[in-house]
């Protein structure tokens, strides 16, 4: 086996060192009906090659994104991402180190956090960040305790219009953790009332911008309603890339900001790792969840980085712990942070600008298809459209084509009366060519 | 005239009339390390004997302050907030936490007084 | 000196120069913040110029970009690689970090994660177009049910803890699907921190459990704690002391008689496989680190990933997404309504798990196939053990010199009086080129020391190691306090003031100190 160094006669000289008769001795603790005897069952050992070969095969029952027209959002965004960094980000010393729990040893993962933190403040408008947590969804559902445990109320309300894998992790979370949610119907293209939703016992309002149907909100005016009530504003960002264009949630007066930061420096990879963002200001510094890292200096008086806050970890605190999250995305958060000091803020808005202008594009072209009607007043990067007929059907057909056009809003809600629906996304990797077969297909499609 | 009385829990209550002040112990400050952080209740709570009041934390640990009597917060050092390390230089001085009125006198009478707190810890 | 007359050695007749202009030593060069760099311009990435149209923002435009460096791709290189040779790595040194289980992370499983099929795939595709990924995730979960005995598993946890947080939100759903509501959860001292927070954050009350003499939790002290109001028990196995919980079927009976479950903490399982039957022993729940027992890289802290078997019990509890199989053809059901024979408790996160972390476990499981697993947890076990022979006489064992599993607990008795503590000696491992052991952990042992060598390891490097550990100890009481209690010297930094950072924290750049 390649990867295990000893030889049999290396085991037995260990095993005599250690004074025992045979390997099984090692096992003696374990009660007879729970041993066993290897793992027979399962198939042997193979080489490189096989392994490849079987890896490959799985690999080429999907569709990748690159082969062909790809217009699918909703929580994943597909970008160019520059060489450097994927060949960074697996230089041995990133790669294999763990969590630095030995800071002089550990300079390297801890100024990459020290910059990604610095780098999530600025993009988001905020004061300070945390060190990334799994995902978007996670960060949004810990965002949320996190808010209940600040101003000591059950109550957080929910925008209709927030992805709803992150509204059903925030529930789920809530329910165990004892918060009481309440949510408004989505209004695709829309922006549901909220503000009548917010008392006295509200803990904070989640809302999410540009909101799961690409719509783009003001939320000025609610974070004002938020603060007349006592609560905080928790924004959700699940498009990094709309920060290169859009105002800033922290300028619109959030006090939260979680969300995704996969679109930067991060592929689709089907789902995860991922790279959950929270950002705070700085009189919620000390209950943010999640590792954090600040600066300091060394018994020399040199600049250094540690770990820090971590008192309030479970290791520490056990049944008290602010949350009971061991890591981050680590390798994750690098690769955005290469990526972004890459681009730095003129690239980010340019590449933002990109997006936009590709998305006007797609909605122009999907517009002149017979029957199509775009919902959104103003969208980022995504967009909802009506289709005369099941959105589903539609999205089925055009994969039938080779072609992915976006997610039927029925995966997300299904029998709520959605089913015409049809949320797409356009990136700067769209061509004239990609758009005039997405419309074509539709067009045939729906005829 | 005032009087001082200590908790298991390595508080302390000096006593002025129905007046108290209370904070950690320098055994207490002692056990904890260098302290980094201390969270203090707002100005006007009330706390029932017993109650979560303040949270102390230090590089290696992070504990509770418990309301060692029901009393209600007349004023907070807010000092401590910019100033943690006060708590280690000058605990039972300074560094006190809060000062609170006195909900229930007849609670003090199960406080140790400072002889009984000074055996307590010599056997910790 | 040689017969040329030109010195040999370096520093031979001078003591080396402490300082150099620059601050670099030789290889350990000095590197500044990116938001230090004065003259940032136009970036590493070459973009086409946007057609300037007007936007459609609804009015939210920002008027000018973010603050942000942005540096050209020669400097972006130097920036990151000039860091990364300030971290020390599984690749590059022996990194016997208790409880973390750092093994060689193989690099055909880094190429294997790269493949477009399954690094350039959306999660919300047709699923029609994603069957290959649907039909891996159902191989890696035909891996796990095997390699523990279990009947279910879910991938959807994100980490270990989210898997933990997983294993006990089924647990309460199961509880109150059958309408007993119960408020307890024991632990015993010695768990992993993350066990209470868990049981905490799913809302039960935490009682924990002493352990006897030997490090292990007995079967009366559980029953002690037994009753009507209690949800399960938490348990490591085996245990942070390195032990088999030897008496771990009975606490499941006796548990499982008190109408309760039990969660197993599966971070080491990496001593368990193909030794041990997970579902023989009772565990109704157990989430597995895929980033320790199957070797996908830690990456300086995340990602990870940690799916969670089930019993037969807890399976219909188990989150959204459910992955299902009919004919050949794989299907996520998404959600509750579509659920046949099964009652999802909810969801854990975005999507459908660690698809990335996945791909890497099972090009892991592949190339070892079962009897190399088998083979790992034995060469594991054997070296840890290995270490606790050759290091027994010169450092102390909490427990006697029993026999452990893949890791071994040392505490500080060998210190006393040393003026040396657990850290101090920590840091003198790094001086010799060695990652510390996991120190003060766990907390029911003073001055805790947790080696954990895994299987990757070679005598050679095991016996480098013990070499090194017998001289610092004998160096430690010898007297030699200032060898341990100023180091490290040689690594990057000094000891860092952690108490500043946590007094003043400064957690983003605000210009220079």
């Amino acid at each position: 086996m390649r990867y295990l160094p000893h030889t049999d006669e290396t085991r037995k000289a260990m095993l005599d060192k250690i004074g025992v008769a045979g390997m099984a001795a090692l096992f003696a603790d374990i009660p007879q009906e729970a041993q066993r005897s290897g793992l027979e069952t399962l198939p042997g050992y193979q080489g490189e090659w096989d392994v490849e070969a079987h890896m490959a095969a799985l690999a080429a029952k999907n569709r990748a994104a690159a082969s062909g027209p790809f217009f699918i959002g909703c929580g994943a965004y597909r970008h160019h991402v520059p060489a450097s960094v994927d060949h960074l980000i697996q230089r041995s010393e990133f790669l294999t180190a763990y969590t630095p729990y030995q800071p002089e040893i550990s300079q390297g993962t801890l100024q990459v956090l020290f910059e990604f933190q610095t780098q999530v403040a600025r993009l988001t408008g905020m004061e300070v960040a945390n060190a990334s947590m799994y995902d978007g969804s996670t960060a949004c559902a810990e965002a949320a305790l996190m808010a209940s445990r600040v101003k000591r109320r059950r109550k957080i309300v929910i925008c209709g219009n927030l992805h709803p894998h992150y509204r059903e992790s925030t529930l789920t979370l809530g329910r165990f953790g004892g918060l009481r949610i309440e949510t408004t119907r989505p209004q695709p293209g829309g922006a549901p009332e909220l503000a009548g939703l917010i008392d006295k016992d509200t803990a904070a309002l989640v809302v999410q911008n540009p909101d799961v149907f690409g719509q783009v909100r003001d939320l000025a005016p609610l974070a004002e309603a938020a603060h007349a009530a006592g609560a905080l504003l928790i924004a959700v960002v699940t498009e990094p890339v709309s920060l290169g264009l859009l105002r800033s949630p922290g300028a619109m007066g959030a006090d939260v900001v979680c969300g995704e930061g996969q679109s930067i420096g991060n592929g689709l990879n089907f789902g995860g790792p991922y790279l959950g963002l929270f950002a705070v200001n700085k009189k919620l510094l000390r209950q943010m969840p999640g590792r954090i890292c600040g600066q300091t200096v060394d018994a020399d008086g040199r600049r250094g980085f540690v770990l820090t806050l971590s008192t309030r970890e479970q290791h520490i605190r056990r049944e008290k712990a602010t949350s009971n999250i061991c890591t981050n995305s680590g390798l994750c958060a690098l690769a955005f942070s290469i990526h972004l000091s890459l681009l730095g803020g003129e690239g980010l808005r340019k590449l933002a600008r990109l997006n936009h202008e590709s998305t006007i594009a797609l909605a122009g072209t999907l517009g002149q298809v017979p029957g199509v009607k775009v919902l959104n007043s103003g969208y980022f990067n995504e967009f909802t459209y009506k289709v005369p007929g099941d959105a589903a059907e539609v999205i089925e057909a055009l994969a039938g084509r080779d072609i992915l056009g976006g997610v039927p809003a029925s995966r997300f809600y299904p029998g709520e009366g959605f089913d015409d629906l049809i949320i797409t996304a356009a990136s700067e990797l769209n061509t004239d060519e990609h758009r005039a077969a997405y419309a074509g297909a539709l067009k045939e499609i729906l005829s | 005239m005032s009087d001082t009385k200590y908790t298991e829990d390595h508080e302390y209550i000096q006593i002025e009339g129905d007046i108290a002040t209370i904070g950690i112990t320098d055994y207490a400050q002692g056990q904890l390390g260098d302290v980094v952080f201390v969270e203090l209740p707002e100005t006007g709570a009330s706390f029932a004997k017993g109650d979560e009041a303040a949270v102390i934390e230090s590089v290696k640990a992070a504990s509770e302050v418990y309301a060692p009597i029901s009393c209600a917060v007349i004023e907070v050092n807010s000092i401590l907030e910019g100033e943690p390390a006060i708590v280690n230089s000058d605990p039972e001085g300074e560094g006190w936490f809060m000062k609170v009125s006195i909900s229930d006198e007849a609670e003090l009478e199960e406080l140790m007084d400072e002889d009984a707190y000074k055996a307590f810890i010599a056997e910790l | 000196m040689n017969r040329e007359g030109r010195p040999t050695g370096a520093g031979e007749t001078q003591a080396p120069r402490s300082r150099t202009f620059t601050g670099n030593k030789a290889l350990q060069i000095e590197e500044p913040l990116i938001f230090e760099r004065a003259d940032y311009g136009h970036g590493g990435v070459d973009l086409p110029e946007p057609e300037g149209l007007s936007t459609n923002l609804a009015g939210l435009e920002q008027e000018s970009a973010p603050d942000l460096p942005g540096l050209s791709e020669p400097e972006i290189m130097r920036h990151y690689v000039r860091l990364s040779q300030k971290n020390f790595s599984i690749d590059g040194g022996f990194y016997p970090l208790g409880s973390c289980t750092m093994k060689h992370n193989p690099r055909l499983n880094e190429k294997m994660a790269r493949l477009p099929g399954f690094a350039d795939i959306h999660p919300l595709q047709p699923q029609s177009t994603v069957q290959g990924a649907l039909e891996l995730q159902h191989e890696i979960s035909g891996w796990l049910c095997n390699i523990t005995g279990m009947s279910a598993v879910t991938l959807a946890p994100r980490a270990g803890a989210h898997g933990e947080l997983a294993g006990m939100m089924a647990i309460r759903a199961a509880l109150e699907a059958r309408g007993d509501a119960r408020s307890v959860v024991l632990t015993p001292e010695s768990s992993h921190g993350t066990n209470p927070a868990t049981a905490s954050l799913v809302g039960y009350k935490v009682k924990a459990i002493p352990a006897r003499a030997d490090g292990t939790v007995s079967v009366e002290a559980v029953r002690e704690h037994l009753g009507p109001d209690v949800a399960g028990i938490m348990i490591t196995n085996p245990n942070t002391c390195g032990l088999f919980e030897r008496d771990f079927a009975a606490i499941s009976a006796a548990v499982h008689e008190a109408g309760g479950f039990v969660y197993g903490d599966g971070a080491n399982l990496n001593a368990l496989m193909g030794r041990a039957d997970v579902a023989a022993l009772g565990v109704d729940a157990m989430h597995i680190n895929l980033h320790k027992t199957f070797s996908t890289p830690h990456g300086g802290g995340g990602p990870g990933a940690g799916p969670v078997v089930f019993s037969k019990a807890l399976a219909p509890f188990a989150p959204l997404p459910l992955l299902r199989e009919k004919y050949g053809v794989f299907s996520l059901i998404e959600n509750p309504d579509e659920a046949e024979n099964a009652s999802p408790f909810g969801r854990m996160a975005a999507f459908q798990g660690q698809m990335g972390v996945f791909v890497r476990a099972l090009s892991y499981m592949l190339s070892h196939g079962g009897n190399g697993l088998a083979r790992s947890t034995d060469d594991a076990v054997l070296n840890a053990n290995y270490i606790r022979a050759r290091l027994a006489d010169v450092m102390s064992l909490p427990f006697g010199n029993q026999s452990c599993m893949h890791e071994v607990l040392f505490d500080d008795a060998f210190l006393k009086d040393t003026g040396v503590t657990t850290l101090d000696f920590a840091k003198a491992m790094i001086d010799e080129g060695f990652h510390p052991m996991t120190v003060y952990f766990p907390l029911v042992v003073h001055g805790a020391m947790l080696i954990e060598p895994t299987e990757s390891e070679s005598k050679e490097t095991l016996d480098q190691f013990i070499e090194t550990m017998r001289a610092l100890v004998k160096a430690a009481r010898s007297g030699e306090t200032g060898r341990f209690t100023n180091a490290p010297v040689f690594a990057p930094r000094r000891r860092l003031d952690e108490t500043r950072a946590a007094r003043q924290p400064v957690l983003v750049y605000e210009g220079k100190i």
